[in-house]
């Protein structure tokens, strides 16, 4: 019976080997959208990996959720997967619908998972990681806890290589501490640049990258989320007569689609 | 129309109008045909207890053949009773006929005034009924009576020969069965039998890993059941007797229909690790009874050679194994809603249940941005504003101030109208001097009573 299914797993194996258009369709890193950004860390960031997003004050845990977000939208998932601990949205509310699409989710291929303590967080994330079933698992974590560790950075670490799924941290209120995660980043929001009538431009966002596993050097950037485009961008000159307040990710052939 | 209403002279047939005007406090209820085929499949299932031989016998009846059951009522005047004390309790009036064949039966009791009988006396009650207990289809009816023929017994007198060279055949056929000389055996309804499966152990086992061994075997029972009436498993219970006569029980639910024991062993094992110290063996199970409460048609399925299995189905899998452990409501997605009030927009459901996927209805083009997350209830604040319809200047939120530098808006929505006491709302997004961006709105206008105040509901990155 072994021997059979060894056998299958080998013939298996070998299709996907025929097959062979995997490594193409599914690079190995992913672009943050930011040349200058891609370019320091050698091509963009890595698939398969934890990427760990901190707040750099409590103040800022939205910051961090947008950029953790937006990365996991650039590995351009078909399902992701939002594991939050209950503090997390009692302090930041909790993810709103049409605000999530308007960042550039489908919320169709979104589940949420609500979790108790950090112990939850780690293991409901690393169960989402591995089982392969999402290809973004965004964790959200509140405060700092005895439970990250070391050890449970590097699960989830192997657990994200073991399910082909890319994870993304975000923890608000903590500091950083010794961990296995491909990047590490701190973001705040950073001014943006206004518009016409001084109304709020595109969320722009300071990030600082603060290590990573490749030795890239630590740097800091201002970026901006182009809902549009589900890109990052440098920040833009500032802009004359166009009013971006209005929800133009939806383009304007497909006006009419949500009630007002 | 129940028996006041027939003893005012009125009857089924009769205009509403006609009705109302003979009988003025009249109570008129509306016809709902599926309520009531509903209600009499729940009957049908209901009698069960006094025979397993029951069917429906349309238009609002049952027939109940009670051979050889009578005896477990104490004879067939008490099983009457006993029908009769059943039905009242269920608020129903009815009427009832116990005889020798289920055709007979129906007669007496559609058009008889039902009762008791004998082979004897049911004979005699039949022959007095009118030619319309044969319910053969209404031409002939007029034609029998035409002929002078008004009840069963002047029919039955008549030569068999020439009523079925007249009316066809149907017509002695029905006779003979309404006269008890023929027996036509009724359909009994058989309600689908419960998939379970038992195990009795011969020693108590305590351990969880005895207790998953067990389980496996009567998944694999179970699982083996299901595939055969061709079912999947939505949700299982599992109940554990203890030694003491306690009970305790595990449930396991499933996204989509499932039979694959691996898949839901996976399922109870993180239910029972959920569970913890509250599953106490106490001296331990000797009783392990799986049982499927909800199941689902699964047509069955072939995976292709070549083929990993799919993302969706995966997906699937991980949200049932993380609703099990994690509990139902803390898995969840979004569905949406038709409401133009902001926080209704959209709510979260467990991933258990069905959702609407149909985005809501529009009507009024491309709306602003907003935020990734809401506070629910808004979050009242402190704010300056320059002027009474102007964003503020700034604001105090969780013992911070911060300072507008720039705003947009206000973009105005009403409370929804039937609701009260929901006021106009202007929200205005507004950037504070370290970039921050917030949703604030004003609830109720300039000059009312109370004041307007200023709340937080949401936050952009």
């Amino acid at each position: 019976m072994q021997n059979i299914e060894r056998d299958i797993l080998e013939v298996r194996n070998l299709v996907k080997g025929f097959a062979g258009p995997k490594a193409s369709v599914c690079p190995e890193v992913f672009e943050t959208g930011v040349t200058e950004l891609d370019a320091h860390l050698g091509g963009g960031l890595r698939r398969e990996a934890v990427h760990e997003v901190f707040a750099a004050d409590t103040g800022q845990s939205q910051a961090a959720d947008g950029f953790a977000l937006g990365l996991a939208l650039r590995s351009q998932p078909k399902s992701l997967v939002w594991v939050m601990q209950a503090k997390a949205f009692s302090e930041a509310g909790m993810p709103y619908g049409p605000g999530v699409e308007d960042w550039g989710l489908e919320t169709s291929s979104l589940v949420l998972v609500t979790v108790r303590d950090t112990a939850h967080l780690l293991s409901a994330g690393e169960e989402a990681l591995a089982s392969g079933a999402a290809d973004a698992v965004l964790l959200n974590g509140w405060g700092d806890g005895p439970a990250f560790t070391l050890t449970a950075s590097r699960r989830l670490a192997m657990a994200a290589a073991r399910g082909r799924s890319t994870g993304f941290f975000v923890r608000a209120a903590a500091r950083p501490t010794p961990s296995a995660a491909e990047t590490r980043w701190r973001v705040r929001a950073a001014p943006s640049t206004p518009q016409e009538a001084q109304a709020p431009g595109l969320s722009a966002l300071a990030v600082e990258l603060l290590r990573t596993r490749s030795g890239a050097p630590s740097g800091e950037w201002t970026v901006e989320w182009d809902r549009e485009a589900r890109t990052f961008a440098a920040p833009s000159a500032p802009r004359g007569l166009v009013s971006l307040s209005t929800d133009r990710a939806k383009g304007a052939g497909q006006t009419g689609r949500r009630a007002a | 129309m129940d028996p006041h209403a027939l003893a005012e002279g009125l009857s089924p047939g009769m205009t509403l109008a006609d009705a109302r005007a003979r009988l003025p406090e009249l109570r008129a209820e509306h016809y709902e045909p599926d309520a009531d085929a509903t209600l009499m499949g729940r009957l049908l299932d209901d009698f069960g207890r006094f025979t397993p031989m029951a069917a429906l016998d349309a238009p609002h009846g049952l027939i109940l053949d009670v051979t050889g059951c009578s005896h477990l009522f104490g004879g067939e005047l008490a099983l009457g009773q006993a029908v009769r004390a059943r039905t009242t309790r269920l608020g129903l009036t009815a009427r009832l006929a116990l005889a020798g064949t289920p055709q007979s039966a129906r007669a007496l009791c559609r058009f008889g005034s039902g009762g008791l009988f004998s082979a004897d006396s049911a004979r005699r009650a039949i022959r007095a009924l009118p030619v319309a207990a044969l319910e053969i289809p209404d031409r002939d009816t007029q034609a029998l009576k035409r002929a002078g023929l008004k009840t069963i017994g002047e029919v039955d007198d008549r030569p068999r020969a020439s009523l079925a060279a007249r009316f066809g055949a149907v017509l002695p056929t029905r006779l003979d069965r309404l006269l008890e000389l023929e027996d036509a055996r009724i359909t009994p309804h058989r309600p689908a039998a419960p998939i379970t499966s038992d195990r009795v152990l011969l020693e108590p086992i305590t351990e969880d890993s005895h207790v998953e061994t067990v389980l496996g075997d009567l998944l694999v029972e179970v699982c083996a059941l299901l595939e055969r009436s061709g079912l999947g498993a939505r949700m299982l219970r599992l109940r554990l007797f203890r030694v003491d006569d306690g009970v305790r029980w595990l449930e396991a639910r499933s996204a989509r229909a499932t039979r694959d024991p691996v898949k839901i062993a996976r399922l109870f094992k993180e239910r029972m690790a959920a569970e913890g110290e509250a599953l106490d063996p106490g001296f331990g199970f000797d009783h392990l009874r799986l049982e499927v409460v909800r199941s689902e048609p699964l047509a069955a399925e072939q995976t292709a050679f070549d083929q990993q299995p799919s993302r969706s189905k995966a997906l699937g899998d991980l949200t049932d194994r993380l609703a099990a452990k994690l509990g139902e409501g803390s898995v969840l997605r979004i569905e949406a809603v038709d409401s133009h009030l902001p926080e209704r927009a959209t709510r979260w459901r467990p991933t258990s249940q069905a959702i609407n996927t149909d985005k809501a209805s529009s009507t009024a083009g491309p709306t602003p941005v907003r935020p990734l997350r809401i506070f629910e209830p808004p979050q009242p604040i402190e704010a300056i504003a320059l002027a009474p319809d102007s964003p503020p200047a700034r604001f105090r939120w969780r013992r911070v101030d911060h300072r507008v530098v720039s705003s947009e808006g206000p973009e105005r929505i009403e409370g929804e109208w039937w609701r009260r006491r929901e006021r106009v709302r202007d929200y205005y997004r507004v950037e504070d001097a370290e970039g921050r961006r917030f949703w604030v709105f004003r609830a109720g206008r300039f000059g009312e009573e109370p004041p307007p105040r200023w709340y937080l509901h949401g936050l952009f990155p």
